[in-house]
């Protein structure tokens, strides 16, 4: 069924992202907390647009795009942690004096782009989303000009977003020029014809590694820890969280539908990806002093936990992915909540020692960036745990137990830098007190605190918000 | 009585209710009201405690001892798809509920002024730990069981890192990752098991009770599950050679930490031993049973010969530990009926009596802040009473007739010889090691003359103390003259578990 309605929450989201900005620069006077506060609106209001319309699963614009319960679940996702993300950058962004209204605007594109990424259906939307995401990211990480370091930041990722782009199409035109299309359906009925040929392979792996670079894969991965540290904050934040789950959507989406039949051909490059983000992310972190840099390894650590499902290539696999995402997702929001709370008098702090004795100074902060902290271990009761257990669980039923075992072993080395931070909040002698934060960014802790503590516990509700992540599974298996 | 209650969830959740409520009292006051929490927090843990502790007699009196399954049963869905909420006791279980929920109150009660800072935030962290510890035991699935044995560790950590002494950070670490690493190749085998029944009973599921009866894995795989189980258990338990944690944390938790600690966590390893590896990996368990023997008896004389070298008393006490432990797993692994009895015997027993000695370091602890044997000498001219007991409790732990320690290593020690007598000996050996190092301690520590001034002073043990280390006598006195109070509450379950263990071999051609 081809109709426009199936494209309705993009085209929202475009019209509102353009009207803002033609607002914002309407009048002199600043509007960005207005525009922000109205941005929020529109994302949360596209995060359910996809459910509300309760449209059916088809395609638009001549098969560039396909809508399906898969990609209503990751749009709700993005957008609510976009949402979430946008919310925390309100109070940082006012006391560095940098609160401009094109930053929510910039927000609503990238998301706009992504939502575009995990819709998309033939190798040129999912070109065109990914830059479209991209573009507005690199200039969100040097949104603090001024800064040698957010503009650092910004640079690395632009040079590097370039090299993987070159990377995307380089694969793209390979794939395109022994298939025949760009098409996802129709590059699967043409390798069922042709069987697999070299250049195919050699294309689907270029497109892999670009790819690889938007999660932050090792070994494509260098990029992370420099953006991560130079760029602002919330920035920071809200790079650990959507992006991510954009571009693990689309790498979902390009494995079953277009490559679906040759599992065996990029399974090993998955695993590949997959333990060396493990071990990198584990090893790497041990050493870091900045929180920032050492969340830019976790999360190369966890997108390393994420691939070991997909390697299974099954429903179950891709079920298992969604959940660790979010799970992982709203744990980082968390984190990053908790980061923006470390300000001084003189201004944020982002070293690890600047959180010695916080159970002293602050025991709430201290016990909800504690829990955190276990979840992200993977400690039960914490939600972190059924991210993990429904990650691992798949690659048993595919025969790779061993990769599950190399996780959970990778898993226990990343205990060792999570502990470290609670040792030094819980064990060490207090430091300079922090100011108290502003409400939005405690509400977003406490927020992320209580999903990640009693969610899964509760009888019922679990089996409920498995069946989402197991309907968007089965949706991608279906098309 | 108690039918229709959900008595095991109450048992469970009701130390947890009580932390959330001293939680969220924590968050809301300030000032003098924050200082008034500190001074009643151990009082609503201590209620919270002996709740659990009324309870848990009650759930004791009104077990059914001829009954050899799980009674008490909630089962509520939870995760779905196999994975549900399902508790139950049976006659192995119900009494390490009772243990813990005896334990705690005198843990409380003995932190009640030894613990100087954050009072508050350590009653939260013990109230958690019960709850996790008891529902370690009464879980019968196995997602359910994974998720409260790991979760022990977060509680500990803290306890030992935030009150610890000089070196807890090195401890709690070494705690946390050693435990860690067992717990994960743990869960890698349950992931498995939970697929596996998908498999071979047409639907997945982590109930105990079904995978018992009717779960039956490949013997070559089972070796490898058994492995991962045992990764885990060995560390808890903790077996030689990775038992090296233990001495540290013990060293430098405070005294009730060390109490939990060997009176109850280390059992967790064993009745994992009993409720997972045996039932479950049947061939598996006897083909590496000699593996375990000769492992138990190597940490039975080994750590019993480094015990003696030791001059720091919790460090001999937690080596005598992974000594009384090694008993343990030797008792078990016999899968016959005395040694199964034995084992469990000398892990109540053992919770009482190490419990009681890691009170007794810590009376003279609280005084003279110091553990070094050496500080001390002639404590029976000045502590009279604190040495009677101290006595009793050095006797108990070296397996004097007449006290719960005997009953334990010599039913193990029984088992042992029917399946081979060179283990039998060399852990008698253990024995007699056991006395060296004890006699050893208590020589030091309590008779000789008063050689440091700095004891001139020191004052017997107070009321509080009195009742916490009697009650613990009477029961080490009172298990040792009249041990059926356990063998015969634990026998219908230990016998069905060795005839279903049986069976299996039958069923697989080994016997």
């Amino acid at each position: 069924m081809q109709t426009l309605i199936t494209f309705l929450p993009e085209l929202f989201l475009a019209v509102s992202a353009s009207l803002l900005l033609g607002f914002g620069l309407s009048k002199s006077s600043d509007r960005s907390v207005l525009v922000r506060y109205i941005s929020v609106g529109i994302l949360v209001a596209f995060a359910f647009s996809g459910f509300l319309l309760g449209r059916p699963a088809g395609t638009s614009f001549s098969g560039l795009l396909f809508n399906n319960d898969f990609s209503d679940l990751l749009k709700c996702i993005i957008g609510l942690s976009a949402a979430g993300a946008l919310l925390l950058t309100q109070h940082y962004f006012q006391s560095e004096k940098l609160d401009r209204y094109e930053f929510s605007v910039l927000t609503l594109y990238a998301v706009l782009g992504m939502s575009i990424m995990v819709s998309a259906n033939n190798l040129l939307s999912m070109y065109i989303g990914i830059e479209m995401q991209s573009l507005a990211l690199y200039i969100m990480a040097a949104f603090n000009r001024d800064s040698l370091r957010a503009s650092e930041a910004g640079l690395k990722y632009f040079v590097l977003g370039a090299l993987s782009s070159g990377l995307l199409l380089y694969g793209a035109s390979m794939v395109y020029g022994f298939t025949g299309s760009l098409d996802f359906e129709t590059i699967r009925a043409s390798i069922e014809v042709t069987g697999v040929t070299t250049g195919v392979i050699a294309g689907m792996v270029f497109l892999l590694c670009g790819l690889a670079f938007k999660i932050s894969a090792a070994p494509f991965h260098m990029w992370t820890p420099d953006v991560y540290e130079g760029s602002p904050t919330p920035v920071t934040g809200f790079f650990a969280a959507a992006p991510k789950l954009a571009a693990m959507a689309i790498i979902a989406r390009l494995l079953i539908v277009p490559f679906g039949d040759i599992v065996g051909q990029w399974q090993q490059v998955i695993i590949v990806l997959a333990i060396l983000s493990m071990v990198v992310g584990a090893l790497g972190a041990i050493v870091q002093t900045n929180i920032k840099r050492l969340m830019a390894y976790s999360s190369i650590a966890n997108m390393g936990y994420a691939l070991v499902p997909l390697a299974a290539g099954t429903v179950a696999g891709v079920q298992g992915m969604i959940v660790f995402m979010t799970i992982y997702i709203i744990t980082v929001i968390g984190v990053f909540a908790t980061i923006l709370q470390m300000r001084l008098r003189d201004g944020m702090v982002e070293q690890i020692s600047d959180l010695s004795g916080l159970s002293k100074t602050n025991p709430a902060m201290a016990a909800s960036f504690t829990i955190l902290m276990f979840s992200l271990i993977g400690i039960p009761p914490l939600l972190g745990f059924f991210g993990k257990l429904y990650a691992f669980l798949p690659a048993f039923e595919a025969g790779l137990a061993w990769l599950a075992v190399i996780a959970l072993v990778a898993s226990v080395i990343g205990a060792f830098y999570y502990l470290r931070l609670v040792k030094v909040m819980w064990f060490d002698e207090p430091n300079r007190e922090f100011v108290r934060a502003p409400a939005t960014v405690r509400i977003i802790t406490i927020l992320s605190v209580l999903l990640i503590f009693p969610l899964l516990i509760i009888p019922g509700i679990a089996g409920g918000l498995l069946g989402f992540a197991e309907s968007a599974a089965q949706a991608l298996f279906a098309q | 009585m108690l039918e229709g209650l959900p008595i095991l969830s109450f048992i469970t959740f009701i130390p947890l209710l009580g932390a959330v409520l001293l939680a969220i009292f924590a968050t809301t006051s300030k000032g003098d009201a924050r200082k008034q929490l500190d001074i009643q927090a151990p009082k609503v843990a201590l209620i919270a405690s002996v709740a659990v502790l009324i309870l848990s007699i009650l759930l004791v009196l009104d077990f059914d001892i001829a009954e050899a399954g799980f009674q008490f049963m909630e089962d509520t869905p939870w995760l779905g798809g196999g994975i549900e909420y399902r508790v139950g006791v049976d006659g192995i279980s119900v009494l390490f509920v009772l243990l813990t929920a005896f334990l705690t109150p005198f843990c409380i009660l003995a932190s009640m002024r030894s613990v100087k800072s954050r009072i508050l935030e350590y009653m939260i962290a013990f109230l958690v730990l019960e709850t996790l510890m008891i529902g370690v035991f009464v879980s019968l699935d196995l997602i359910l069981f994974y998720l409260f044995f790991e979760a022990v560790l977060i509680p500990m950590f803290i306890i030992i890192g935030v009150w610890g002494g000089k070196n807890r950070v090195y401890a709690s670490y070494k705690f946390f990752l050693y435990t860690l690493l067992g717990s994960v190749l743990m869960l890698a085998a349950i992931l498995w098991i939970y697929f596996y029944s998908g498999e071979q009973l047409g639907e997945r599921t982590t109930d105990m009770r079904v995978l018992i009866e009717e779960l039956s894995i490949p013997g070559n795989v089972q070796t490898w599950l058994w492995v991962a189980f045992f990764a885990s258990f060995a560390v808890k338990m903790p077996m030689w050679p990775v038992h090296t944690w233990l001495p540290d944390a013990h060293v430098e938790a405070p005294t009730a930490g060390s109490v939990i600690l060997a009176g109850i966590l280390l059992k967790l390893g064993g009745y994992g031993f009993l409720r997972f590896s045996l039932p479950l990996f049947p061939e598996a368990s006897l083909s590496l049973a000699p593996i375990v023997f000769w492992m138990s008896v190597i940490a039975i004389i080994y750590t019993s010969l480094v015990a003696y070298r030791q001059n720091d008393m919790k460090k001999l006490i937690a080596y005598s530990s992974v000594a009384h432990m090694g008993f343990v797993t030797m008792g078990i692994f016999t899968f016959n009926m005395q040694g199964i009895q034995g084992g469990i015997f000398q892990m109540l027993s053992h919770g009482i009596i190490s419990g009681a000695l890691f009170f007794c370091v810590g009376v003279i602890y609280d005084r003279m802040h110091t553990r070094e044997i050496s500080f001390y000498g002639g404590l029976v001219s000045k502590m009279p009473v604190y040495a009677a007991f101290f006595l009793l409790f050095t006797m108990a732990n070296v397996g004097l007739p007449g006290t719960s320690g005997f009953v334990g290593e010599i039913l193990t020690m029984v088992g042992a010889y029917q399946v081979n007598p060179w283990i039998a000996f060399g852990a008698a050996f253990g024995m007699i090691l056991s006395a060296v190092y004890a006699l050893y301690l208590y020589r030091a520590v309590v008779f000789g003359e008063v050689v440091n001034e700095k004891l001139n002073d020191i004052l017997d043990v107070t009321k509080t103390e009195i009742f916490i280390l009697g009650s613990l006598a009477f029961f080490t006195i009172l298990l040792g003259v009249y041990p059926s109070l356990i063998t015969d509450v634990t026998a219908a379950s230990v016998e069905k578990l060795i005839e279903d263990f049986e069976a299996a071999q039958i069923a697989v051609g080994v016997k």
